[in-house]
Formats: C-alpha cells, structure tokens, sequence
C-alpha cells in the first residue's frame, strides 16, 4: 500500500513503508517543458526537509528540486542523466528522482493529498 | 534580439487571439504578451525550424521609415549614428548595424534595408529589438536632421519564415522571393497583399522576414500555417536557434556596456567607415580595431552536460575570473549545452580552456567558434 503526497513546490513522495519516491509532480514537467539536463544528490546524502536536492534544467532555465521531507538518499535515478526527457514522458513512474529513508515520517502530515493537491492545483 | 521582461503586458500583436488559440504559452516579453512555446515545446519546434519551415510572429520589433530627399542625405543621417556603410547600399540591398553611444557602447542593434523602388529614393527602412524601439526612436528623433524624417509603422506586422524549406513555401505566394539573395528585400504582394520581404532572419537558417499591415496580416500567416511544411515557432526556439547560429541577443550579448568590436561585430563596420570614422564612438572603435579590445565575445562549448546560464562566473584554470556567461542554455541542434560570454583577450583564443562556475562548482569547458551549427543563409549561384 502506497500513498502518494504533494509538495506547494509540486514535488510528489510515494511512501512505500519508511522509503519514499520522490519526483516532479505532472504539472511541474509541464511547466517546466523540455527537460534536458538533471542534477541528483550522491547517494548516501542526507536531506533536511525543503533543502534543495537536485536541478533539473529545461532549454530556457534551471530549477531547483526541494527534499519534501528530512532523511537520507537511498537511491538516484540515474538512468535521467542520460535520458532527462523521461520527466516529461513519466514523472511519476519512470522519471522518479531519489528516494529518501525517512527520518521523520510525521513530516508527511505537512503535505498534500492527492485530492488537496488537486484542489491546490485548480486554484494557481 | 532583446529580452525585458515586465511585471504587466499590456500589449497584444495582431495574431495574439491566434497564438492563444493554438495552444500557446503566453509570456510578458518586452511589455508584449508573446509565445514562448506551443504545445509541442521548444525541442520540436527548434529542431521543425532546423529541417522545415518556422513561422514566427516578430510583430513586436520596431519598424519604422527614414525618409528623405534622397539616398545620400539619408544614408548619411543614418551614418552620424551607426557604424555600417549604409551611402553605398544597392537598391534592396539590407544590412545589419547598431546605434552607438558617445563612447562607442551599442544602443541597440538593428536591420537597416535601402527601398528598392525608385520612387522611393532616399528611404531607408528600419526593424529595430522591441525592448528598445522607444529609446531608438527618441535618438533618432533627437539627432536626425530637419530633412531626414522618421516615420513610424506600428500599423506593421512582422512574420519570420526560417528554415530549409521556407523558399519553397513563401514562393507559392510570393513567386519573387525564391530568387532572392540573402541580406535583399523587395517590396512585393504574398498573393495579393502588399508586403515587403526580405531574405534574413535570426535563426542561422535560409529564411524571410515579411513585413505587412496588422489588418491583413492574420490571412499571411494563416495560408502560410496551411502549408504542411510549416508549424508555428515561440521565442523559445527562437532564442535556441540564434544562440547556435552565435547571434548577439541585445541586453544579454550586447547593451551599452559593450562596443561592437568587443562583441566580434567588427565585421559589420565596412572598411570606408573605419577609415573615416564620423561615427558616435569612433575614437575607440578605430583604436580596438587597430589594437584589439580588452575582452572580446566568445563561444563556449562546457565538456559535460549541464547548462551555463547567463551570469555564470568563467575563470581561468587556476580559478582566476576572466569574465562572464551573457547567454547560455542548450543547443537542441548541437544536442548540448553551449554559451556566450566575454573573457579578456588573452583568454579568447579558440581552444583555451576555462571553467564556469555553476553552482559552485568549477566545470570544465572550452572557447570555441561560433557558429555552433553551421549557418545555411541562401547564396545564389
């Protein structure tokens, strides 16, 4: 059973037990356009809660990826260093960025829903 | 050719519903409200232009008409402010050239095109960057002489058709521009619509740019997207493309600051101009063009993947800061990143290598020619 949770900064993090995976929602790939260069953490590093964790550049700018919750880089995508179109094809299933072990899970509490996020979408 | 964003738009060109129509994403650009993308996004409509035909709208930049008794009076108002050799321009014969401060900074960067009808002598007509049209205009206003008069035409669009297969397009409508040569214009009808084409653009690619009136422009650019060679194109792409030809993008590339000889312009200052001078400037542009600048505006290719945007730190290899990044993204064409940037000269030689400090961290790159992608400007046999 997993759940997916929404940063304002439209990050995603799919909690699969104390590990999430954490990505550019949709509507971030599609504001973003274009992806074609990303930058991910070493793996190993840890993140406190909207520190920034990776870049990902488009043709016309760069922008930051905010850890959405505190814990340690467990793993990198790093198949997007070759191939950064992915965010755009799947950001939520190929194009995952890192995934995080999470050092304080109640942290979750301060993100969106799925449905909020919708709500909070609709509203921008 | 320039970029100034603006909190507040409040300006629409006559195809703005259009864009909106097609799916653009609108942008604040030099207090317009412009396409950046459509919805098949910058990579696809770059790499369209790259190997069809693009349609973009330029209604934004300044046109306007210099206008007076004859070609020499006019040539020669223009020449008291602009480098070029514009009294020896042929008839339809266009020219790039920039407006210069007292001490040889550039004002703005423009296209200057000599009317090819002989009951126009003495008109020179003029496209200037939309983020500088009212500071050009007051200039002009200000130095031309009584008989030299400016004529404003913001009852004019502008459409650019870049690509490989824009001749083959425009010539359906417009039988006179497949033979054109590159740098002319011709006053001429795109079915039976009045416009003036010229053989020019800012993509690195054979192209035209055609100037018609904003109550007929909408059925132009209709019949042109009607033809399957062509999609629409946003400034996205537009500025993708220009950084691989290694075109200068007034405000970033150049601006006041710079002299065209600093900016690797010395090209478009003809040899009777640098000779005589009788240019705002010419003191100094005669002098770094005898002498060399102090900095100069280089192309720079980084060795790995990431991007350098503008603002980006260059310095030497023993960390040294040389200069700085004016423009730089990713050359869809090129299929990496690339930049622009000036550096001081004794850093400028093709192959020298430096690093750019991106987000901290020193990354390899290399000085390198420009263009980054072969230009195809059309030459006739």
């Amino acid at each position: 059973m997993s759940e997916t949770r929404y940063s304002k900064d439209h990050e995603y993090i799919r909690v699969e037990g104390d590990v999430g995976v954490v990505g550019i929602s949709d509507y971030a790939q599609s504001q973003l356009g274009d992806v074609v260069f990303v930058e991910l953490p070493a793996t190993g590093k840890a993140l406190s809660k909207g520190a920034e964790a990776a870049v990902v550049e488009s043709v016309k700018a760069a922008s930051e990826v905010y850890a959405p919750v505190s814990g340690e880089v467990t793993a990198v995508n790093s198949a997007l260093e070759k191939a950064p179109g992915t965010i755009n094809e799947d950001p939520q299933g190929e194009g995952w960025f890192m995934k995080i072990k999470l050092s304080n899970p109640s942290e979750l509490g301060d993100l969106m829903s799925e449905a909020d996020y919708k709500t909070y979408l609709a509203s921008l | 050719m320039t970029e100034i964003l603006s909190d507040a738009p409040v300006l629409h060109t006559a195809l703005h519903d259009r864009h909106v129509s097609l799916g653009a994403r609108m942008v604040p650009f030099a207090g317009y409200d412009m396409p950046v993308q459509y919805p098949t996004g910058i990579l696809a409509e770059h790499q369209w232009a790259r190997t069809h035909a693009g349609l973009f709208d330029v209604s934004h930049m300044g046109q306007a008409f210099l206008v007076g008794p004859d070609h020499e009076t006019t040539a020669r108002a223009l020449e008291a402010l602009a480098p070029a050799d514009f009294l020896n321009l042929r008839p339809g014969q266009q020219r790039y050239s920039q407006f210069l401060t007292q001490d040889g900074g550039i004002i703005d960067d423009f296209m200057v095109t000599r009317s090819a009808d002989p009951d126009e002598n003495g008109t020179l007509m003029l496209v200037v960057n939309a983020g500088r049209k009212e500071v050009d205009f007051a200039h002009l206003a200000a130095h031309l002489p009584p008989s030299v008069k400016l004529m404003l035409a913001p009852h004019r669009g502008l459409l650019a058709l870049q690509g490989p297969e824009a001749a083959r397009v425009l010539s359906r409508h417009c039988p006179a521009a497949s033979d054109m040569p590159f740098m002319t214009a011709i006053s001429t009808s795109f079915d039976a619509i009045p416009c003036l084409v010229s053989r020019s653009g800012y993509s690195g690619e054979d192209g035209f740019e055609i100037s018609v009136r904003n109550d007929k422009i909408a059925v132009v650019n209709e019949r042109l997207l009607a033809a399957p060679e062509v999609k629409p194109i946003g400034l996205g792409a537009r500025d993708s493309l220009r950084l691989e030809a290694g075109l200068c993008l007034y405000g970033h590339d150049i601006d006041t600051t710079t002299s065209p000889v600093e900016a690797g312009l010395q090209w478009s200052i003809q040899k009777r101009r640098r000779e005589e001078g009788g240019f705002p400037g010419d003191a100094r542009i005669q002098r770094e063009l005898s002498d060399g600048p102090s900095r100069r505006r280089v192309g720079i290719l980084p060795e790995g993947r990431a991007p350098a945007r503008e603002g980006t730190v260059i310095t030497d290899l023993a960390g040294n800061t040389i200069g700085t990044i004016t423009s730089g993204g990713f050359g869809p064409t090129l299929n990496g990143p690339l930049a622009m940037g000036y550096v001081d000269s004794a850093h400028a030689a093709l192959g020298t290598k430096v690093n750019l400090v991106v987000r901290g961290n020193p990354l390899p790159a290399i000085i390198s020619a420009m263009p980054f992608v072969p230009t195809r400007y059309f030459r006739s046999a």
